[in-house]
């Protein structure tokens, strides 16, 4: 798998959002993941709570460090990966896949064109190594 | 030295299991020779060094007047007449202007710091003795005591091969001409390959030495902690005179305000520097801070030290750790929380 997939769009706070027309699966990126490390717990959003862009939803904590999840899209949380509260591993061992985080009803379509493609991203995350 | 070269996770478990190296270059040594160095690290530090013999070792704090922590380090007495002290990468420059200061209008003592001449590789873990009989196989490296150490000779380098460390784990730290560090790392990953040995980063290093409940200089003890609330009261012998023994004396003759204490906290929250401890799961005021926090990857609980009221730290006590803004429980244990297994 590419360390960042083509089909994803990616945020400056190192999320990325899968999006299927009017919702979007979104998680934190590899990149993110190599930075904190070895993770140890996940908190993911609750469900059926709206956020605006931008703005803590959960947290990421690894043996090093302990960090905010951003919302990278407005909209409400419909669903959320609880299998990450029990085996938080499964982020570095499947960012995009299996360690998803959260899944969202997106409440402005526009948005979605702010976030950076996956080359995009690529030469931004460059810069921050 | 990095954070991590892999992963935490994995290089705390080789440390635990084989054998780990650490660039610890970025530790300061200094030296005090003559016919009054004795004498002078004696006055300088609060453990009892007078009747250490050649190749012993010892941990120890220098205290401030007022018994508050300059720092916490080891004293290797080479001879009668030459002793160094390894002191934390942070204190080189306080620590070299306090001991200089301490040893001022003495013609018996010469003190200096060769911080920048001497670098440290700490080897550590059961393989360690293993790994280190290869390179010098003649010095019978397995016979050094723990706070012992022996002069060896590594690729030809003369080293200090010092039952030392900084892990909860057997190993040593080996002191090496600065200019021959790379060479002898490098021999050191080579030779001990089939035993497992990689090289330890600072995360590791981190969860090794809270799991064993060694202090952390700046984290655990600071100039505003005395020896006694954070559990060093057995480096402090009060039998002889060093600077800040009469504050000492006094602190101990009165009931301990605080303590350090040491607890594990209820499922997967993470104490961290600095978070505040609360009695209550709502409300209140802060009752202590974390000083030190992390997963402890061999006890498998996320684990912590802190210093709290008196009453707050005996053993089985729950208090509540506000992980941003979140309290999650923790309970008081004994200390350490991993002791090596006996051979």
């Amino acid at each position: 798998m590419s360390k960042y997939p083509a089909d994803l769009r990616y945020t400056k706070d190192h999320e990325w959002a899968r999006i299927d027309g009017k919702r979007a699966v979104i998680g934190i990126t590899d990149f993110a993941v190599h930075q904190l490390g070895d993770i140890t717990m996940v908190e993911p959003p609750k469900e059926g709570e709206s956020h605006n862009r931008g703005t803590p939803i959960g947290t990421v904590e690894s043996v090093k460090a302990v960090s905010d999840i951003y919302a990278p899209l407005s909209g409400k949380v419909v669903k959320t990966n609880d299998p990450l509260r029990d085996q938080p591993e499964l982020l570095n061992e499947d960012c995009y896949d299996e360690g998803w985080i959260a899944e969202l009803e997106l409440s402005n379509l526009d948005e979605s064109k702010e976030l950076m493609t996956s080359e995009e991203y690529a030469l931004y995350v460059k810069d921050q190594g | 030295m990095p954070v991590q070269y892999e992963s935490i996770l994995e290089e705390h478990k080789t440390v635990r299991t084989a054998v780990g190296l650490f660039d610890v270059c970025h530790m300061g040594e200094v030296e005090f020779v003559g016919p009054g160095a004795l004498s002078a690290v004696e006055r300088l530090v609060s453990n009892d060094v007078r009747k250490l013999v050649d190749g012993q070792a010892r941990y120890t704090v220098v205290c401030y007047e007022d018994g508050g922590i300059v720092d916490d380090c080891i004293v290797y007495r080479e001879h009668a007449e030459r002793i160094v002290i390894v002191i934390n990468a942070a204190n080189v420059d306080k620590d070299v202007a306090w001991f200089a200061k301490s040893v001022e209008g003495r013609s018996d003592v010469t003190f200096r710091n060769l911080s920048d001449d001497y670098g440290l590789i700490a080897v550590q873990g059961p393989l360690a003795v293993s790994l280190l009989q290869r390179l010098a196989p003649e010095a019978e490296l397995a016979q050094v005591k723990s706070f012992h150490f022996r002069k060896a000779e590594m690729l030809g380098i003369p080293v200090w091969a010092a039952r030392t460390g900084y892990t909860g784990e057997d190993g040593f730290e080996v002191f090496v001409p600065a200019s021959e560090t790379a060479r002898l790392w490098n021999a050191m990953l080579e030779v001990g390959k089939d035993l497992g040995v990689k090289p330890i980063g600072l995360g590791a290093r981190d969860t090794l030495r809270l799991e064993a409940c060694l202090s952390l200089y700046g984290n655990d003890i600071d100039a505003t902690t005395n020896p006694f609330e954070a559990n060093l009261g057995w480096v402090v012998k009060l039998d002889h005179d060093f600077i800040g023994r009469a504050a000492l004396e006094a602190i101990k003759a009165k009931p301990l305000q605080r303590k350090l204490c040491a607890f594990v906290m209820d499922g997967r929250g993470t104490a961290r520097h600095g978070y505040n401890i609360y009695a209550t799961e709502t409300g209140g005021e802060p009752i202590g801070v974390v000083t030190s926090g992390s997963l402890g990857p061999t006890v498998g609980k996320n684990l912590g030290l802190g210093y709290v009221p008196i009453e707050q730290a005996e053993l089985g006590n729950r208090f509540f750790v506000d992980c941003r803004g979140k309290r999650i429980a923790a309970q008081v244990v004994k200390s350490p929380f991993y002791r090596r297994p006996a051979l």
